[in-house]
C-alpha cells in the first residue's frame, strides 16, 4: 500500500506549531524512517498517520486510494508499535498477539492459525503463555511487533521502537528488527532520533527539523550529498570549517585549503573520517586531545578555527598531546553547503 | 535473647493494649452465650439468645445484606466509569470533582441524612422505601470506590494502553471492557469490599433515615441495646462479628494485592 501525505500540518490549541505543511510519499513495501532531534515533530507526524492525532484542516492522509484523514484509529487498520510497547498486562503473550484478530471478529481457527504463524515468524514460541511482566525488554519489543503485525495491517508504524532498551541490546535488536521488517514485506514507517538506527533499518530516510521534512533520500544520498548544514550535521556529524572562502580556496587560521569548486556564499563542512594527519598537508594544527577507540584514535585538533576539529586517525600510535601536526583534507571530501541564517 | 527492662516494658505495654481491646470484646461475646449474665458463666452456656436474635432481627440481617449488595452494584456502575473519567483527564477540573465526590466523608452522616430528609422527605413513596436508605449509603460509600479505583488507574499508562487497543481495532466500549476494567481489578476489588463493609456497619446516616419497618443491622443493634435483655444485645454483637470479620479479612487481602500490583 502506498502512503501519501498532502500538506499535513498540526497546530496545538495553545498555538504551538508541531508540524508545518508536510508532503510524504511511501511506496508499497518500502521501509521509511523519520529521523530528527526530539521536538522536531516526527512523532506527531506518525501519530497523525495512525489516527491518534487530528491534523489541521486542509491536511490529507491517503492509504492507497483510500482517504483516511477523518477515519478514527480503530478503523484505519494500522499496526502500531509504541515507544513503551503498551502491551496489555492483563493478557498473556498469546492474548496480546490475538487481540487485534479478535477485534476483526475472525473465527477461532483462523485466529489460532495466524497467531501461530506470527509467533513462529518472531521466534516467540518459548514465551507464548508467559505474562508480559515476565519478559525482558527485547522480548517485549518482539511481542509488540508481533501484536501490531498479526492483524495484517495496511502499514506498520513504529515510534522509537528501540529507545526503551539499553545500549548494548539496541545494536543487536536493530539488526533483528531490520530483518523482521524485511521478512514481513510490509510498508513501514518508523520514528527515531538515532541516525545509526535509521540507516541500518530504513530503505529511505526523511530527515526532519523544526516541524518540517528537510531532506528525503536513501541513507547513502543523505550521507554523501546533504542538502543543508542541518542534515550534514545530524547525519554523520559533519563539522563546519571556519574561514574565509575566496574563489575555490578556504583561508583558515591554520592555512589555506583547496575546495572542489568556487564556493562564495557557502559554508564548508567535513567529517572526522576525512580529516587526515599528513606531513605534507597544507594546514597547521595542535593536538588537543586524543581518545583511543579500538579501530582508530579520535584526535582533537585546535588552531583550525575557534572550534575543535576532530580527525579519525587510524595509525598505530597517537601523536603526542600539544604537538604540532600537519593536516590534509581531500577536496572531494569537503561539502559546500549554502550558508544559512543561524536558526537551526 | 535476654529480657532487658526496656524490652519487658515494651511487651507489657503491648499486652495491656491488646487486653484493653480484647477483653470487652470477649466478654460481650461470652455474655451472648451465657444463660444469665448476672450470675456469670457458672450459670451455663446456651445458644438460646442467638436464637432470639434470629427470631427478632432476621429481617434486619437480610435487609443489611441486601442493602450492601445493592449499594455495591450502584457504586460499581457509577464509581468505576467516574474513576476512569477522572484518570483519563487529569487537571484541575478533575481534582475539584474528586474533592467534591469526597465531601460526604468530611460531613457528619447526620448532616447528610438531614439534607436528604429535607429534600426528599415529602416524597412518601421514596421516603418509606428501602431505596431511601440506599441513596444515603451510595452517597457515603461512593468516594471509597472512586478513590480506590483511581489509585490503581493513575499508576498505569492508561492512555497508551488504550491507544494500543484502538490501533488494533477496538472501539471505546471494547477498550473499557478489555483493557480498563481488567487492569483496574485490584482497585475495584478493594473498593468493593470497603463499600460492602461500610454499608453493613453504617449507623449515623441509617439511624436518621430508617423507618420502624426498615431497620438495618446496626440500627437493630441499637434497638436491642435499648430495649432487650443484655444477653440478647450481646448475642446480637456476636452475630454482627460473624458477618463483618470475614469481610474485613477479605478487604485486607484485597488491598494487599492491589498494592503489590500497583508497585
Amino acid at each position: 500500500m502506498t502512503l501519501t501525505l498532502k500538506s499535513v500540518s498540526k497546530t496545538y490549541p495553545d498555538g504551538t506549531v508541531a508540524l508545518q505543511p508536510t508532503e510524504l510519499h511511501v511506496e508499497p513495501g518500502e521501509i521509511v524512517s523519520l529521523l530528527g532531534p526530539s521536538g522536531c515533530g516526527k512523532t506527531t507526524l506518525l501519530r497523525i498517520i495512525a489516527g491518534l492525532e487530528t491534523p489541521n484542516a486542509g491536511s490529507e492522509v491517503r492509504f492507497g486510494d483510500d482517504d483516511v484523514t477523518n477515519m478514527p484509529v480503530e478503523h484505519r487498520k494500522v499496526g502500531m508499535v509504541f515507544q513503551s510497547y503498551a502491551l496489555f498486562p492483563n493478557m498473556s503473550v498469546k492474548g496480546n498477539i490475538a487481540y487485534g484478530l479478535k477485534m476483526q471478529k475472525l473465527g477461532r481457527d483462523a485466529i489460532e492459525e495466524r497467531v501461530t504463524e506470527v509467533i513462529r515468524l518472531c521466534q516467540l514460541e518459548p514465551y507464548v503463555d508467559r505474562r508480559i511482566t515476565a519478559l525482558s525488554g527485547g522480548q517485549r519489543q518482539r511481542v509488540a511487533l508481533a501484536r501490531a503485525f498479526a492483524p495484517r495491517p495496511r502499514i506498520l508504524l513504529l515510534d522509537e521502537p528501540l529507545s526503551a532498551l539499553d545500549a548494548a541490546l539496541r545494536v543487536t535488536l536493530r539488526e533483528e528488527l531490520a530483518g523482521l521488517l524485511r521478512r514481513f514485506n510490509i510498508t513501514a514507517l518508523f520514528v527515531t532520533h538515532d541516525q545509526d538506527e535509521a540507516m541500518a533499518i530504513a530503505d529511505k530516510v526523511a530527515v526532519m527539523s523544526h516541524g518540517k521534512v528537510v531532506q528525503t533520500g536513501t541513507p547513502e544520498e543523505l550521507y554523501r550529498n546533504p542538502k543543508t548544514s542541518f542534515v550534514a550535521g545530524f547525519v554523520g556529524h559533519a563539522m563546519q570549517l571556519e574561514g574565509q572562502v575566496r574563489g575555490s580556496v578556504l583561508e583558515m587560521s591554520g592555512g589555506r585549503l583547496e575546495l572542489p569548486r568556487a564556493g562564495d556564499d557557502c559554508d564548508v563542512y567535513v567529517r572526522a573520517e576525512d580529516v587526515a594527519l599528513d606531513e605534507a598537508g597544507p594546514l597547521k594544527a595542535t593536538v588537543e586531545s586524543s581518545t583511543f577507540l579500538g579501530t582508530h584514535y579520535r584526535v582533537g585538533l585546535s588552531g583550525l578555527g575557534a572550534r575543535t576539529i576532530f580527525a579519525n586517525h587510524a595509525g598505530q600510535k597517537s601523536p603526542a598531546l600539544g604537538s604540532q601536526v600537519r593536516v590534509a583534507m581531500h577536496p572531494s571530501a569537503l561539502m559546500l553547503l549554502p550558508r544559512e541564517d543561524d536558526r537551526s | 535473647m535476654k529480657l532487658t527492662l526496656p524490652k519487658m516494658l515494651q511487651i507489657a505495654v503491648t499486652f495491656v493494649t491488646c487486653a484493653f481491646l480484647l477483653v470487652p470484646t470477649l466478654q460481650s461475646v461470652l455474655a451472648g452465650v451465657t444463660v444469665n449474665y448476672f450470675k456469670g458463666v457458672s450459670s451455663g452456656l446456651t445458644l438460646k439468645w442467638i436464637g432470639r436474635v434470629w427470631e427478632l432481627y432476621a429481617d434486619s440481617i437480610f435487609l443489611s445484606i441486601w442493602l450492601a449488595i445493592a449499594c455495591l452494584v450502584c457504586t460499581l456502575i457509577i464509581g468505576v466509569p467516574a474513576a476512569y473519567g477522572l484518570a483519563r483527564r487529569p487537571g484541575w477540573v478533575s481534582r475539584v470533582l474528586e474533592e467534591f465526590i469526597s465531601l460526604p466523608l468530611a460531613i457528619p452522616g447526620l448532616a447528610l441524612a438531614l439534607a436528604l430528609l429535607q429534600l426528599y422527605g415529602s416524597m412518601k413513596g421514596f421516603r418509606t422505601s428501602w431505596t431511601f436508605i440506599l441513596a444515603g449509603h451510595v452517597l457515603y460509600t461512593l468516594p471509597f470506590m472512586v478513590r480506590s479505583v483511581l489509585a490503581v488507574l493513575s499508576v498505569i499508562d492508561l492512555k497508551t494502553l488504550e491507544e494500543g487497543a484502538a490501533s488494533l481495532g477496538a472501539g471505546p466500549w471494547r477498550r473499557f471492557c478489555d483493557i480498563v476494567v481488567p487492569n483496574a481489578m485490584p482497585g475495584i476489588l478493594a473498593g468493593a469490599l470497603t463499600v460492602v463493609t461500610l454499608s453493613i456497619g453504617e449507623f449515623n446516616l441509617t439511624w436518621m433515615l430508617h423507618t420502624p419497618y426498615l431497620k438495618t443491622l446496626p440500627v437493630g443493634l441499637a434497638d436491642s441495646y435499648a430495649s432487650m435483655r443484655l444477653e440478647v444485645a450481646s448475642a446480637y454483637t456476636l452475630v454482627f462479628f460473624v458477618i463483618i470479620v470475614p469481610l474485613l479479612m477479605a478487604m485486607q487481602w484485597a488491598s494487599n494485592r492491589a498494592q503489590r500490583i500497583a508497585q
